[in-house]
């Protein structure tokens, strides 16, 4: 009773805190929904173009299709779906509170995570990466970042490995990747790291279509895989099962085409993975 | 919780919070003293210049002058503090916050020559002195004196208000390592606590401290 409701407590300071994250999810208090209904309430990105979108009322991304396809296993239409955003930073607290059923959203699969949240998947394998302007031949990986200007997200775990990899790197953080993206294209910074998949969702953007492009040496790997409550092992082997078919009857391979493909990204080695199994 | 203090610097974090403080509060208070003369001085200009700076600066987000000063006056206006990001970051920060503050310093200091009785400046008018010289030996004086309170409720804005900067200056000030710490551990209520037990630990005595000196300080009238 007490951990539960320091729960409470703990998701009401993570809402505050996110600001602006809230809108979607009123029904607080996570207290079950399930009820006669048969919704699902899920996690995304709302601001990751590729990945996931909210654009008006309509949400597109790879994150989006895949959610859409695992909920649609387990009994879900797609209409039934309600999309609840996801923040990297609230992510455990959405899952432990019960105010989503899954989380899809560039959700890398970590033991300190594990500890908090169970993973079924991964679906997908990124790598961080590095993305430069198009007509940059200087820049062809990490090795190369010697008296470069880089950009990243404060905290962010890219940029804490660039800061291993590289040492004495020459890193200007900022608080969202959108303002690394802007002072790349206004010659400020360099190169931009992350997850290859969001660098390729912002190079496809049409206002930056042709003029940067993803360097394609990705120097760690990041194991996509969606999050849910800590110990639902039948939830997590019909999410695995799910994931493993949509490998399967190729959607996987239409869904990485459809939403991260116009970049002219391919998926790096080790995909289409497979899956983890459940504990 | 033990690991968390054990692994991250947030010590570190804290002394970086304190150094912005620090600097800034000095560039805030020396700009916002020249602002406060600027706008009781007999000249009309400069009266319109410091309510303008006031007003427009005031009423600019914090968030959005630490951006400007990356994305607009570093990059496209090319005037970095140095060529290494971290450290022109940490500069850029500095100012900003001494630009915002001087604002509000300017108008605590401006409520604080208000206390005065207009009898004063003309006593002092009509012996003689110049405004400088009034100023100087009259007016400021017991401004600074009249404006304790008001200038250490700005001084504590500041100290939180540089949390701010995590948006151009990474994880080496307290915003910033707390989203790294949230971002590898994940959110957690003994994290929060510590790192608002350090805000504590920096605003809570600065507050006492500055009601007991604004008590002794005031001006008897």
């Amino acid at each position: 009773m007490t951990t539960r409701r320091w729960g409470a407590v703990a998701a009401t300071a993570a809402l505050a805190l996110g600001l602006g994250a809230c809108g979607s999810s009123d029904d607080g208090g996570g207290s079950g929904s399930g009820g006669g209904s048969n919704g699902i309430k899920i996690g995304i990105k709302f601001d990751q173009p590729g990945l996931g979108l909210k654009k008006g009322n309509d949400y597109t991304g790879m994150d989006v299709d895949v959610a859409t396809y695992v909920a649609k296993q387990l009994g879900h239409e797609a209409g039934d779906i309600q999309w609840v955003q996801a923040p990297s930073a609230q992510r455990e607290t959405l899952i432990s509170t019960g105010q989503v059923d899954l989380v899809v959203a560039t959700y890398s699969i970590t033991d300190s995570r594990k500890e908090k949240v169970s993973f079924a998947g991964p679906y997908f394998v990124a790598g961080q990466d590095l993305l430069v302007r198009a007509d940059d031949s200087s820049i062809t990986g990490p090795d190369t970042l010697d008296g470069k200007k880089l950009c990243s997200v404060t905290g962010s775990t890219s940029a804490q490995k660039v800061k291993d990899k590289v040492p004495g790197v020459n890193l200007q953080e900022f608080g969202t990747y959108s303002e690394c993206v802007a002072a790349l294209v206004s010659n400020g910074v360099d190169a931009l790291t992350t997850d290859d998949t969001i660098l390729a969702g912002y190079a496809a953007q049409d206002q930056y279509k042709g003029k940067l492009k993803v360097v394609g040496q990705p120097f760690s790997e990041e194991r996509y895989g969606i999050g849910l409550k800590k110990g639902d092992t039948a939830l997590c082997q019909k999410v695995t099962d799910a994931i493993k078919k949509m490998i399967d009857d190729g959607e996987w391979q239409k869904i990485v085409d459809a939403n991260l493909g116009p970049a002219g990204y391919k998926p790096p080695a080790g995909n289409p993975p497979t899956p983890d199994a459940c504990s | 919780m033990g690991d968390i203090l054990s692994n991250y610097d947030i010590l570190g974090a804290f002394w970086v919070t304190i150094q912005l403080s620090v600097l800034s509060a000095v560039g805030a208070l020396v700009l916002g003293t020249v602002l406060a003369v600027f706008r009781v001085s007999p000249v009309g200009v400069l009266r319109f210049l410091g309510s303008f700076y006031v007003n427009t600066v005031r009423n600019t987000p914090l968030t959005l002058l630490m951006l400007f000063s990356i994305l607009g006056i570093t990059y496209i206006l090319q005037i970095p503090f140095s060529q290494e990001a971290s450290r022109n970051a940490y500069w850029w920060a500095v100012v900003m916050l001494a630009v915002y503050h001087a604002a509000f310093v300017c108008e605590a200091l401006r409520s604080g020559v208000n206390t005065i009785p207009a009898g004063q400046a003309e006593a002092a008018r009509s012996i003689g002195l110049t405004f400088g010289q009034s100023l100087r030996e009259v007016l400021l004086p017991q401004a600074f004196r009249g404006a304790v309170a008001p200038l250490g409720s700005t001084l504590i804005a500041l100290i939180k208000n540089t949390t701010v900067a995590a948006v151009i200056l990474g994880t080496a000030e307290s915003a910033g390592l707390l989203a790294q710490i949230t971002e590898n551990e994940g959110a957690s209520l003994p994290t929060f606590f510590i790192f608002a037990l350090g805000f504590v630990i920096l605003t809570l005595p600065l507050g006492v401290g500055i009601t007991s000196v604004s008590r002794r300080l005031a001006v008897k009238r």
